[in-house]
């Protein structure tokens, strides 16, 4: 090539400028609104798009280059884990379980979050945040086929994993997830890149992500731990994307606050509400524990968050109410969650259990003001009740909540011994929540959330049977028949650890790779 | 003064960056967890690329953090030599 070039190379500053500057351009064939009909339907007012400025200040060179470096380094360790029959090393199979609830929870809303920013990134005109937006849409992608072939490894062996893209649209439990990031994607473009970009990746997967992988480093779970590290180093530009998307909103018009304050407060509130399934999977589900999730809470909720909202202070934003709420449920939801899927575990894809006196002990020590006074002896019972032969599955299927869709578990916040409920009529129709947050989320939005598909409601409607089931017939049994819908299988995905397929080969494979038999 | 942080994974290629951290920032407490550490700093922490270099003997491109990192909380301000967070309050 006989292009002259300056000899000295570009520095961070001047390259990013030249990718999110240089190449965006006003349209003349279409005007501009008709190319970008959504970035203006929220209310939101952007005066000067070339204020918004990535802190890390990535361009594609780079972020090609570390990107295939981090995925040579995760897929070296998914064949070493295979090769070396990685699943025998984790500390005991009860840990699997939290596998599964990751692969049929989490790792779909992976691929959500990858639609959900390709179609952001596209509606919004400024240059500098559809860059951004771009590039976490294929780092999401990346995490849902890391966590695909990671986990298959362990799908080969145990059960409860083999449908989980059909299982999250369907499972009851499930149903939470995927509907927070419907809800979201639903959403105009601003408003899921509040939702998602600050108040889940900035706020919260700390919570989701950070404990989580370091104890499964620690219950020996190679694959793991390597792509949630994987994930999670994206996840570090994520966050400051969302922080950026929060300060370049406020920045750009004072009319903005109002609006994305609301948005903060709904989404904090849809956050803290989905994290009760993370709070039970590091309490109750990693059999070598890091932390407890108050512990984890208290580091980074309370003192992140805290830290981030007093910086957002200068913007006139606030703490949300609902804080208040999630600080006094934080010695609660582990454990009612947990106890919730103890009983309705004939109806979940993964094995559960009470735990053992040792571990109660760990609860107590880690949840002094609640455990022993109101969890433990419900749970001694229960425990005695199973090994007595009696092991308890509740049948009747529970209220949901309209707004976060999870069964009414929780408790008034200023009473743990009384089950929370509210309601509202809208339109004739009484709709249930579990707290004064869903509640208002629904009282503001009620065409959206008038329409949630609650999996209980469809049961008793009868839309999760599979096709060509007669439910009139003499020997019809309902819940057979949303299991087999479900593509759960009796026996082998479902009930007690206790006597599983899965813990009867683990021992006994373990057992093979220990001695010579 | 509120805190900021970094989390990196622990590894071969992260012990020389967490020293010289630990070194740039006298006021930063190191908290290990398994097969990570989380560096906290009252107010502020700067990673320098310089100090990098140093322990590690070969020129250090401080975009390379992305490889290690697990996650931060705080404002960025990035630039060719200098890694900050902050926090404005």
């Amino acid at each position: 090539m006989d292009m002259k070039t300056s000899g000295r190379k570009l520095g961070l500053k001047e390259k990013y400028a030249h990718m999110t500057r240089g190449l965006g351009w006003e349209t003349t064939y279409q005007p501009m609104d008709k190319v970008f009909p959504y970035d203006k339907m929220e209310g939101i007012k952007i005066h000067d798009w070339e204020k918004w400025e990535d802190p890390f200040r990535l361009t594609m060179d780079a972020y090609w280059k570390y990107q295939s470096e981090k995925e040579r380094k995760l897929y070296a360790i998914i064949d070493a884990f295979a090769q070396n029959n990685g699943h025998l090393n984790v500390t005991d199979a009860r840990y699997i379980n939290a596998l599964k609830l990751f692969i049929t929870g989490v790792s779909p809303l992976e691929y959500m979050a990858h639609r959900g920013f390709a179609h952001t990134g596209r509606q919004l005109r400024g240059v500098g945040p559809r860059v951004a937006c771009q590039m976490q849409a294929i780092d999401e992608i990346r995490h849902v086929q890391t966590q695909i072939h990671t986990i298959s490894n362990y799908n080969k062996f145990y059960n409860g994993m083999h449908d989980f893209r059909h299982m999250h649209d369907r499972v009851w439990y499930l149903s939470v997830p995927k509907s927070f990031f419907d809800d979201a994607i639903s959403a105009g473009p601003f408003e899921f890149m509040v939702a998602i970009g600050f108040s889940f990746e900035y706020v919260l997967t700390n919570l989701l992500f950070v404990p989580f992988m370091s104890g499964a480093a620690f219950n020996g779970d190679m694959g793991t731990v390597t792509f949630g590290f994987s994930a999670q180093s994206d996840e570090a530009r994520h966050m400051t994307l969302g922080l950026e998307v929060i300060k370049f909103l406020l920045e750009q018009d004072p009319d903005n606050l109002p609006i994305v304050q609301k948005w903060i407060d709904k989404w904090t509130w849809r956050g803290v509400r989905m994290l009760t399934l993370v709070a039970m999977m590091m309490d109750y589900m990693l059999p070598k524990r890091v932390m407890s999730w108050r512990e984890a809470w208290d580091i980074y909720f309370e003192q992140n968050a805290g830290a981030l909202f007093k910086d957002l202070a200068r913007y006139g934003i606030t703490m949300p109410k609902c804080v208040e709420t999630a600080i006094k449920e934080k010695d609660h939801i582990s454990h009612q969650a947990w106890a919730t899927f103890y009983q309705y575990g004939a109806a979940a894809a993964f094995h559960t259990w009470m735990p053992t006196p040792e571990e109660m002990d760990w609860l107590s020590s880690k949840y002094p003001d609640s455990f022993d006074r109101y969890y433990r002896p419900r749970f001694e019972y229960w425990r005695e009740q199973e090994a007595a032969g009696n092991r308890f599955y509740n049948k009747t299927l529970p209220m949901l909540c309209q707004t976060c869709q999870i069964p009414m578990l929780f408790t008034e916040p200023d009473d743990p011994t009384k089950i929370a409920y509210r309601e509202t009529t809208y339109k004739g129709e009484k709709y249930h929540f579990c707290s004064d947050h869903c509640q208002h989320i629904f009282e503001d939005e009620s065409e959206k959330y008038m329409q949630s598909w609650l999996p209980v409601h469809q049961i008793y409607q009868g839309n999760c049977f599979p096709e060509g089931v007669d439910p009139t017939a003499p020997d019809f049994d309902p819940l057979a028949a949303v299991l087999q819908w479900y593509h759960i299988q009796f026996g082998a995905d479902n009930l007690s650890f206790e006597g599983s397929e899965d813990q009867k080969n683990f021992e006994q494979w373990r057992g093979m790779a220990t001695q010579n038999v | 003064m509120s805190k900021v942080f970094i989390a990196l994974q622990t590894n071969d290629d992260t012990r020389p960056i967490i020293e010289a951290i630990l070194a740039d920032n006298p006021h930063a407490e190191l908290n290990e967890a398994p097969a990570m550490v989380k560096i906290d700093a009252e107010g502020s922490l700067t990673i320098h690329r310089n100090s990098i270099e140093e322990l590690l003997g070969r020129d250090f491109n401080l975009q390379e953090l992305h490889l290690h990192l697990i996650t931060l909380s705080g404002n960025i301000d990035e630039t060719d030599d200098e890694f900050t967070l902050s926090w404005a309050n």
